[in-house]
Parts: C-alpha cells; structure tokens; sequence
C-alpha cells in the first residue's frame, strides 16, 4: 500500500540520493552545437502504433463508456481508430473478424494512479525510484525520467486490461514533481510509451505523509497547517513567475528594448504551466476537511484541482467535489492503514457517483490493484447497490474508462468507444465485474498488445533466462 | 437502512434476532465435509447444527428464512492478520503485532494484546468472515528500538463474535531475504540461529554462559512445548531454494509446519506433498515482488492443488482491515485454474484443519456449532455480498462502524447536503 511505500522509499530515497553523486562524463558535443536549440516539448512521446489490417468484433455486449450498453453489437476498428459501433456493421475486405459471442467489449481501462516504473518489481534499492523525499517540494523532478519499463507490472497490469495510465512520483513530498501518461505498450524507452500529446500532471500531497516523512526529523513541515503554508508559498513564487515571463513576452511583443528573459527555473516551471492550466494538478488527500482546504486554495490561486487521489472521505463531501467539476480517484475498499484512512468505506465511489455531476474514478496505487480495476469497480457497485443505489454495468465502466480519461485531458482521444477515438479496446470472455472475468483481447491503437489464446514470451528483459520464472509446473 | 429494514421484516427476522431456532430452506448448502454440497435446509438449535436435509420441519418456535436456492457456507477465514492487534496502522499506540526487544522471545503472545472490541472485527464478519489466526509480524527497528528476530511470536485462532475467547495456538517464523536483516545480514544465519534455539532447548546440559543465550527460560519452556506438538510452526518463507530448507529443517527436527507466503511453493510441490506440509498463500501474488519470489504465478494455488498440497489463503500483507477482500483472492485463484470447491475449501476447512481448529471451525455438520453465512450470490465473486452471518447460531448484526457512516453520509449525498 502507499503508505508503507513511502516510508521505505523515504529511507531508500535518501541513500540514493547520497550515492548519486557520480561526476558525469564529459560528452562530446562540439561539432553539433552551432544545430542544438532549446525544445519546446522535451523528451518527446516516440510512440507509433504498427499499422495493422482492421478489426471487426462481431456480436459481443458492448459497454461503450459512454454510458451505454448496446448487446449482440459490433466495433469496427480502422487504421487505430474506432470507425463503428453498432450492428450489422460490414466488415471491410481485408478485416480480422473477432466472434464477440458471450463475450464483453469494454474501452481500454485507465488507471489514474500508479507507480509502476517508478516503484517495480522487484522492489530493491536499485530500482526504488518513486519519491525524490530530499526536499518537501520537488516540482523539479519528473516521474518518467525515474521510469524502468521493464518493470514487469507493466505486462501484468496489460493482461488485465490497462492500456493508459499515469505514473506519479511518491507522496512525500508536498509537491512531488511531474507524472506522465503512457500508453500500456513494450518499449525499451518510456519516450516509447509516452501518451502523445497528453498533458503532464503535478503530484501533491495532502496530510500524514508529508509530515511524518519531513516532521519527525523535525523539518518542515510537521503538520496539516505546516503542509498548507508550504503550497501556498510555493504557488507565491509561482504566481511571480508567471507575471515575469508575462512581462517579457509583453516586451518582446511590444519591441521593447530592455526586455530581459526570467531565468530559468525547474520548480517554477512546472508550478507555472500548472497555474496556466497547461500541467493538471493531482493531489493525494484522504480526508474531507483537507480537500475543501484545497478546494479554497485552488480558488486562491486560481487554477483548478483534476482530481483528488485515494480521497477516503470523498464521500462526505461529494456534492461539494461535483459542484467544483473535481474527480475523486479512489481504491473499492482499502481503509484503517494509517488515521486518515480510518473513515474509509466501501459505499465511497458509489457515493461520489451518486453526487449530480460527480466524477468517481477507480484507481489502483498498486501494481496488484491495477491488474483488476474491473474486480474493484464491481465491488463498488455491489456495495452502492446494497445501499440502494441504481448503478449499471454500463455506468460503472466510465469509472474505470471516461472519468479517469477526463482526469487526465485524454478524453478527446481514448476512454469511450465512440468513432474517430484510439482504438484501446479490451475484449472479455464474460462481464467484466466478475472476478471470473479475463481478458481475451487487449487493443491498443488497434494493435493487439495481449491475447489469451496466443501467450508470448516474457516482455519484460528481467524475466528473461530466471530460471524461477520458466512457468514450468507439475 | 430502509431496504435492509424491509427486507429483515419480509423475511421475519426482526423480533427474533438471536432466536435460539432458525430454519434455512432452499439453500445450496456448501458443507465442506463428505457430505459435499446439499440442496436442502439448515436447522440452528442452540447454537448448533441440529440437521442438514430436503422438507426438515420447522419447529414451532422457529424463525424461517428461505434462501431461495442460494449458497450458504461455512463462515470464512480472515487469514494470517492483525486483526484486533492494529486499528489503525503507522500508530504505535494501537499497533501491538511486533515485538523489537532484539531478542529472542517465542514466548511472546500476541493474543494478550487482542481487543475484540476492534471496529475491524464487525467490518470482517460483515464481509462473512467468522475466524481467523492472530498472526505476529517481525519488524525492523528504527526510532530509537530494537529489531524483532526470526521468531516473530506466538499467535492464536480467534472467532469473530466480539468475544476474546481464543483456540489453539502456533508459532511464527519469518524467513528468507526480507528478513535477512534480522539475522545478521544472511538467511543461512536464520537457520543457524534456530538450530541454535533448537539446541538450548533439547540440550539443556549444554547451555553457554547467559550472555551467550538466545532463548530465556520461558522461551525455551515454549519452544520445547511447540516441539512437542503444542502447535504448529509457520514458517513465512518464499523463496523455493529456501522451503526446501525449511523442510529439511522440519524433517530432521519432527516438526509440524505450515508455509506461508510460499511464492514458489508450487516448484516444490512434489516435496511439500510427500512432506504433508500445507502452504498459506497470496493468491494474488504474480509479480517478483522480490528476487524470493521471481516464481510467482497466478497458477500457484491451482499447481500446488493440482500435486495434493493443501492450500488455504492469506493476503499479502497481514493488515486487518480489509481481510474481507480475502475471498476475491480465492476467486482470482479460481478464474487461474482452481477448482471451485478447492478455492472455498482454501477459506473454510484447510484453515481449520492447519491451526487444528477444524472441530469449531470450517465446515457445516449436525451437532456442530452453527457458524455459517448465506450469500447474495457466488461467495467467491465480488459481485456477491453476505446476507445473514451466524455465529454459534446467534445471527450476527449486520451494522459496524463502516455501515454508521454509510447512512449518516448517504442521506446527505441524497439531499444534495454532502459538503
């Protein structure tokens, strides 16, 4: 769980950072230098889709994640992209038929929360590199330049189903740097994997983490109204900075002579493009009275809160989270791990989705729990439902499909199944909220990434030649 | 609360909660013992299973609840768990499952520190758990205390009734590379210190001076009490290099194991099963979490059936507040290749038999006490949820502290006031 994440990372953290100090070696660079420019867009996404014949899904119950259900339904895949949902559709000449016949087509599954890259498997030192927990604000840092993509998790957390996600740093920090969104694909680069063209996210946290990992060695901050004055000074700074590069734009513009550019910050960087609304703010927060702390500093600040995360309380103020347009991320029913997940109850996503306009996100923070968001959200409906709340399978799925798509500003481009979208697509070989429930097919950008029938070799470099790993059993 | 209210008074149970006589007809009744699955009624009489059987006659002052065909069980197990020995994690005040005095104490018994008051047991049993075993962890020191050691203590079944009564007792090991710390840095010192232990107590008349022991006199009474059959020792252990050591370890000694944790277990099935030695595991554990554990597999569970190891569930880490989540495990073990039977079984009698409790626990017999739970649905599936819990007959309330919240919050969410 993250809690006791972040307490061994802390320690492995701070050895890391000690050993690090390696000096770099000189590269040559001089006969290229008079061709190297600044980037607009650095360490850019270098994923392409393999251009395969369509697909055709014949026949399957189609949850569209739109809301809608649509049973003995086909889904024209072409050129990676949703082309048809309905019936009857025509199958193109040269079109892979899939017989969708008892089975269920769902949109790829998305995970708004997980460490995966950052925090794999195996969890040794070497590879712990999820909280840069050195300074209580780090928005320098960002969480893909820590990424292993041979982290195994990646191939399991595909198997079930996920074909975007967001990797966040840790939650020791205040501020904890930048996440990024990826595509759920093998590459030996995270650039490989990099969701083009979404926006990055800034990690903050809310509540105990902060404050123990920096209060009990008595630094700042060691408490809730430590934590808040540390936001709040920050996006001080940040607000200054905006106004500055501002002011020189307006120079510049203006032809104005003295113009002088700001200097160049990585922390306020990142702190800007947040406050323009560029970067989406995700912030780990268990309890109610925080958030709607939050919620007010955002109104201070004026820039807008994506989604709380874990948010164990959400659904005591989920009117108050659907009236600000702020999605609450959420685990089915983890509770009691530390003080301020003590109210946590299973009934929380229901509720939240309960609120008119409310956005209920299911969310891992696992590398197991990513692997069956699908089992999470049907726990959540099954305690919504107990409490008497109409909740549809066709509903449900926009837990794990839309909302988190909206989350994360890639609801143009995946998280449905309407036409002209990324085909990310999940075929099952029965309702998906079952725990019985496996994959048979997993697309992404219409590619096939898993199939169940054909089992491929270890994707990730590490599993390869383990003896352990041969999968040999009596 | 008002659906539940209607439906308790559609079936006739309010009034009578705790009645002494219950009649359950129409159930699949999942008994767990020979008698394998019956279509049929239940009858609860003081406290007992007083007969399973089609048309049982309901007394005249019995309650009636039909189940209109679904499944009742035994009630579930709750795993290897802090439950009532953590209410909340990372607070040490209520945290009381690992001992850092940096010695060797088997004679520490967490079931002293067990509050049956903790609002996680009502949590539990409303996700049809009933038992579980108190299990204490080894923990590294830090803040100023010591470390544990490889015996983590000594540990009990409990029943989820609210009452402190607990039954049968084992002993905790934790080997392998997550603890290697607490050995001086390598396993192999791990089975060097318990030969060590082993010693003190087998050959008293060859006990180095105090300072040089590892056991004080009352942990080598309990030591030599284990070794005698007083309970079985769980060995936590992944690595399958390492079981094998264990085994060998076990089979010299004469020892009564069970492992748990077991990552690898099933590539030494064969030896586990000529070794009748069970295997407690994460069935959810597919990832090498650790280079222990570079062999898991979704098919653990399914492979060391499929040799006839004795398999029973426990999650991955031994927090109690969600142990209700056990039961999916047990049906993700299923969807990878296990039977369905085996995978109830894995919750319900092996537990029992392991820690020797399976005359009070785990299965559903005449004469027996009455400790079952009738399900919405598949009690293996998550979709499915517990109608009725029955402890020792007593149907148990279906309210914890989760349901308070519950309705205090969703009549605000309701009235749009939830802000």
């Amino acid at each position: 769980m993250a809690n006791t994440r972040s307490v061994g990372s802390v320690l492995l953290g701070m050895v890391v950072a000690a050993g690090c100090a390696a000096t770099p070696t000189p590269q040559p660079q001089a006969t290229h230098a008079a061709n190297v420019v600044p980037v607009a867009s650095p360490y850019p996404s270098t994923y392409q889709p393999k251009q395969v014949p369509p697909t055709l899904i014949r026949g399957a119950t189609v949850l569209t994640g739109t809301g809608e259900r649509l049973d003995a339904a086909d889904v024209l895949i072409v050129a990676g992209r949703i082309k048809a949902v309905g019936r009857n559709l025509q199958a193109p000449a040269d079109a892979q038929i899939v017989d969708g016949h008892d089975r269920w087509v769902t949109p790829g599954l998305i995970d708004v929360h997980s460490h995966l890259g950052v925090y794999p498997s195996p969890q040794v030192r070497g590879n712990s590199d999820g909280n840069e927990a050195s300074n209580p604000v780090t928005a320098n840092v960002w969480a893909e330049h820590s990424i292993w993509p041979q982290d195994p998790g990646f191939t399991t957390a595909r198997i079930g189903g996920i074909t975007a996600m967001q990797i966040l740093p840790g939650s020791a920090n205040l501020i904890g740097g930048r996440s990024v969104v990826l595509k759920n694909v093998p590459s030996v680069t995270y650039q490989g994997m990099k969701f083009p063209g979404a926006p990055q996210g800034l990690k903050m946290a809310c509540g105990e983490n902060p404050k123990r990992v920096y209060g009990s060695d008595k630094k700042f901050p060691e408490t809730r109204m430590g934590n808040v004055a540390g936001y709040r000074a920050q996006w001080i700074e940040a607000q200054e900075y905006v106004r500055d590069q501002d002011e020189y734009q307006r120079k510049i513009a203006a032809g104005e002579k003295d113009a002088k550019p700001v200097k160049r910050d990585l922390r306020l960087d990142t702190l800007a493009a947040a406050l323009r609304g560029e970067i989406l703010v995700h912030q780990h927060c268990y309890r109610a009275d925080e958030m709607a702390t939050v919620i007010d500093m955002s109104k201070e600040f004026g820039y807008h809160v994506a989604a709380f995360h874990h948010a164990s309380e959400a659904y005591k103020i989920a009117n108050l989270l659907a009236e600000n347009h702020v999605c609450a991320a959420m685990w089915a029913d983890w509770w009691g791990f530390k003080m301020e997940s003590y109210d946590g109850i299973p009934e929380n996503i229901a509720l939240v989705d309960a609120a008119p306009g409310g956005c209920a996100i299911v969310h891992s923070d696992s590398e197991e729990g990513i692997q069956r968001l699908n089992q999470e959200a049907g726990k959540a409906m099954t305690a919504g439902r107990r409490a008497g709340l109409a909740i549809s399978p066709e509903h449900a799925i926009t837990w794990l499909t839309a909302n988190p798509a909206k989350a994360l500003g890639i609801l143009d481009q995946t998280g449905t199944l309407e036409p002209g979208k990324m085909a990310d697509v999940v075929v099952w070989n029965r309702d998906p909220f079952s725990v019985y429930a496996l994959t048979d097919l997993v697309f992404i950008d219409g590619v096939v990434q898993y199939d169940r029938a054909h089992p491929a070799p270890p994707v990730s470099d590490f599993l390869l030649g383990q003896p352990a790993a041969a999968g040999v059993g009596p | 609360m008002k659906r539940v209210l209607a439906c308790l008074l559609a079936l006739g149970v309010i009034g009578s909660a705790g009645a002494d006589t219950v009649l359950i007809r129409n159930a699949t009744v999942h008994t767990m013992t020979a008698a394998g699955t019956i279509e049929g009624d239940i009858l609860i009489s003081d406290g007992r299973v007083a007969a399973i059987g089609r048309g049982l006659q309901a007394p005249a002052e019995a309650q009636v609840i039909d189940a209109g065909g679904l499944p009742v069980t035994p009630g579930l197990f709750g795993g290897l768990t802090h439950l009532g020995l953590e209410e909340i994690g990372l607070e040490p005040s209520v945290d009381d499952y690992a001992l850092k005095l940096g010695a060797m104490r088997p004679e520490f018994d967490v079931a002293l520190a067990f509050d049956p008051a903790s609002v996680a047991i009502a949590v539990s049993r409303g996700g049809g758990i009933t038992f579980a075993v108190l299990s204490p962890s080894t923990e590294e020191g830090g803040g100023g205390q010591q470390s544990g050691t490889i015996i983590a203590g000594q540990g009990s079944v409990v029943g989820l009734n609210g009452e402190p009564t607990t039954y049968s007792r084992a002993l905790f090991l934790d080997f392998g590379g997550d603890t290697s710390s607490l050995a001086g840095g390598s396993r192999a010192a791990q089975f060097m210190l318990l030969q060590q232990a082993f010693t003190e107590v087998r050959s008293p008349k060859l006990l180095l001076p105090d300072d040089q022991r590892l056991l004080t006199p009352a942990g080598r009474q309990v030591l030599k009490d284990f070794i005698g059959g007083a309970g079985v020792f769980v060995f936590n252990v992944d690595r399958a290099s390492d079981i094998l050591q264990v085994l060998a370890f076990a089979q010299r000694e004469k020892l009564r194991i069970v492992i748990s944790g077991g990552a690898e277990a099933w590539r030494v099935s064969s030896q586990l099963a000529a070794a009748k030695v069970p295997v407690i595991i994460n069935a959810l554990e597919d990832l090498p979490g650790s280079f222990d554990a570079v062999g898991a597999t979704l098919e653990n569970a399914a492979r060391l059936h499929r040799a006839g190891v004795r398999v029973a569930f426990t999650l991955d880490e031994p927090q109690p507040h969600n142990i209700r989540k056990l039961r999916q495990t047990a049906g993700v073990a299923v969807a990878n290749g296990l039977p369905w039977e085996a995978g109830l079984a894995a919750l319900t009698r092996v537990p029992a038999e392991i820690f020797g409790v399976a005359d009070r626990f785990g299965t559903i017999e005449r004469g027996r006490l009455a400790d079952l739970v009738l399900w919405s649905g598949d009690p293996l599936d998550v979709t499915s949820l517990p109608d009725r819990v029955f402890i020792g007959g007593k149907l148990q309330s279906d309210r914890s502290r989760q349901t308070e919240l519950r309705d205090r919050y969703l009549e605000r969410v309701r009235n749009g006031t939830a802000r």
